[in-house]
């Protein structure tokens, strides 16, 4: 495997609070971070400096102002960090090119149990989150921007309600800026998906409906609408201010910029971490203090992601284009460590259990068909399935991947199949033995229901 | 022009009609949800297609009409 291109690696940890001395070294999105509370908007200026927005009273200059940001916002090749890195100049302009006022939606509904980012910027650096809404309005024309946290995370709901507070003048609708509202949504996992959102947002359950039309073209209110993760925002804050050229000075060609992740596992300091794209593992992992254990693999992704092997940890670079022939991605940035101590099978049995419980029970395929996986994983684990478990497993896969409306049921199938072949050894070793003595021990993969130490949280 | 039949994987409650009314596009998984062969349809079949798409209980069986760009054009796209 090659090392990219752009060797600098700097790292902050989350509890840090350097200033930044410019561009382009890291922390850039953590630059302004403190170890206790919000920053205030006085301080997130003096940091970052105004953002200068077109503002024009004209319909002419709005048009021209919006096209220079959406041109601004291509060249900087940012990409969407909820998971899915669709590129974000695209999504925009689909929105800015659809018949009807536009809708901003900043997306801070984190519901992957093992990611924290976007709860952490939202807590810590409200003004970047909302900087970034205000961007993307003005790129594609919305005149509402409407932030959501997740319930669950208290501290950030109140952080993004203060920080509004301090700029309610400019964020009162009136003027060329657009209305600013805060939501907080429900914590499950699906919650964040994108029409989830925009389903609960429209006075429904917070669960995905069946698309087209996709939000682009009728989103809320059946206006178009663009759905923007919270660090995809915070990017664009910085984009705004500095350009295109200052983005791609950090990463890879194809994803370039810095990410937030989430790591965790037997670390010394768990928690959310400002990387370059295509900086390697190992320096991560130094930067949070080393690991503490054995390292027997990597998940990346989260639950819907995949496993590397322990063996491969030394030449890991973490992008998209590094990470795709291990079949893997960076997704919303998660990044979690499983000790050689920990049972592979038993974690994998329990998170798919969780899964297929995450399921918003809507579509036939989903509900049977991660309930029937959870069940044969919970019997290889026990060392009570039978012969063809995993022949049986396959075919459910198949049965249920890419057969409901939202990308649920394709994510947990991913992650066990991953799992099936990552860990194959221990699998065999169940299938004769039985339940093995590491089966026992503590869970070390977080799920709400069961906590384990949660990273990086106070 | 031409058609394919999708299913809306919400509202179907796995009645199965539509494997009984078209049997050469869709068969039931192990729980009685359709499984869609999705490939443009035959002249033939968007009959039978059409009859399983009004039959299905809940209206979840969706036949899509798909314009096939017509050879020779190049169609602009904006943005």
């Amino acid at each position: 495997m090659s090392t990219p291109e752009t060797t600098m690696t700097e790292l902050h940890p989350r509890a840090g609070g350097a200033r930044l001395d410019g561009p382009p070294a890291l922390p850039r999105l953590l630059a302004g971070i403190r170890a206790d509370g919000a920053s205030t908007h006085a301080e997130h200026l003096e940091l970052h400096g105004p953002l200068a927005l077109g503002g024009g009273a004209r319909r002419r200059q709005v048009r021209e102002d919006a096209a220079r940001l959406l041109d601004e916002v291509e060249r900087s090749g940012l990409t969407g960090r909820g998971g899915a890195s669709f590129p974000t100049a695209t999504k925009m302009r689909a929105v800015a090119g659809a018949r009807g006022r536009a809708i901003v939606v900043a997306n801070g509904a984190e519901g992957e149990p093992a990611s924290l980012k976007d709860r952490t910027l939202m807590e810590t650096l409200p003004h970047l989150v909302l900087d970034g809404g205000l961007v993307a309005a003005e790129a594609v024309g919305a005149d509402e921007l409407i932030v959501c946290a997740c319930e669950s995370a208290g501290a950030s709901v109140e952080a993004v309600e203060l920080a509004i507070g301090e700029r309610s003048r400019e964020l009162s609708g009136s003027g060329s800026a657009p209305k600013v509202t805060l939501v907080s949504v429900p914590s499950h996992y699906v919650a964040g998906q994108e029409t989830a959102l925009l389903h609960y947002l429209g006075g429904g359950p917070a669960k995905p409906t069946f698309t087209p039309p996709l939000p682009f073209e009728q989103g809320l209110r059946r206006r178009p609408t663009l759905v923007n993760n919270a660090e995809t925002l915070a990017h664009l804050a910085l984009i705004a201010r500095h350009g295109a050229n200052w983005f791609r000075q950090l990463g890879t060609a194809s994803q370039p910029g810095s990410t937030l992740v989430t790591l965790s596992g037997p670390v010394a300091h768990p928690g959310v971490y400002e990387i370059e794209n295509g900086s390697s593992l190992t320096s991560l992992i130094e930067a949070s203090g080393g690991a503490t254990a054995r390292v027997r693999a990597v998940l990346l992704g989260g639950y819907a992601g995949a496993w590397i092997g322990g063996e491969l940890l030394q030449a890991l670079a973490l992008s998209q284009e590094h990470l795709a022939p291990h079949g893997a991605t960076l997704g919303a940035g998660i990044i979690l460590l499983l000790s050689e101590a920990a049972c592979p099978v038993a974690e994998t049995a329990r998170v798919a259990r969780w899964m297929a419980d995450q399921s918003a029970h809507q579509c036939g395929p989903c509900i049977h068909g991660l309930d029937a996986l959870a069940i044969t994983v919970e019997q290889m684990a026990s060392g009570s399935a039978e012969a063809n478990a995993a022949q049986r497993a396959d075919r459910l896969a198949s049965l249920t991947a890419r057969r409901g409306a939202c990308a649920h049921p394709d994510g947990a199938v991913n992650l066990i199949l991953s799992s099936l072949e990552v860990f194959a050894p221990e699998f065999a070793d169940h299938a004769r033995h039985g339940a093995c003595e590491a089966c026992a021990r503590p869970p070390e993969l977080p799920l709400p229901l069961r906590p384990v130490d949660a990273p990086g949280v106070r | 022009m031409s058609h394919r039949v999708t299913v809306n994987p919400i509202t179907c409650e796995a009645h199965g009609m539509c494997a009984e009314l078209l049997p050469e596009r869709i068969t039931l998984d192990e729980w009685g949800y359709p499984l869609v062969d999705d490939r443009p349809l035959h002249g033939s079949e968007v009959e039978h297609a059409m009859r399983a798409a009004r039959a299905c209980p809940t209206f979840a069986l969706l036949l899509q009409r798909e314009r096939t760009p017509r050879a020779g054009r190049v169609r602009a796209r904006s943005g």
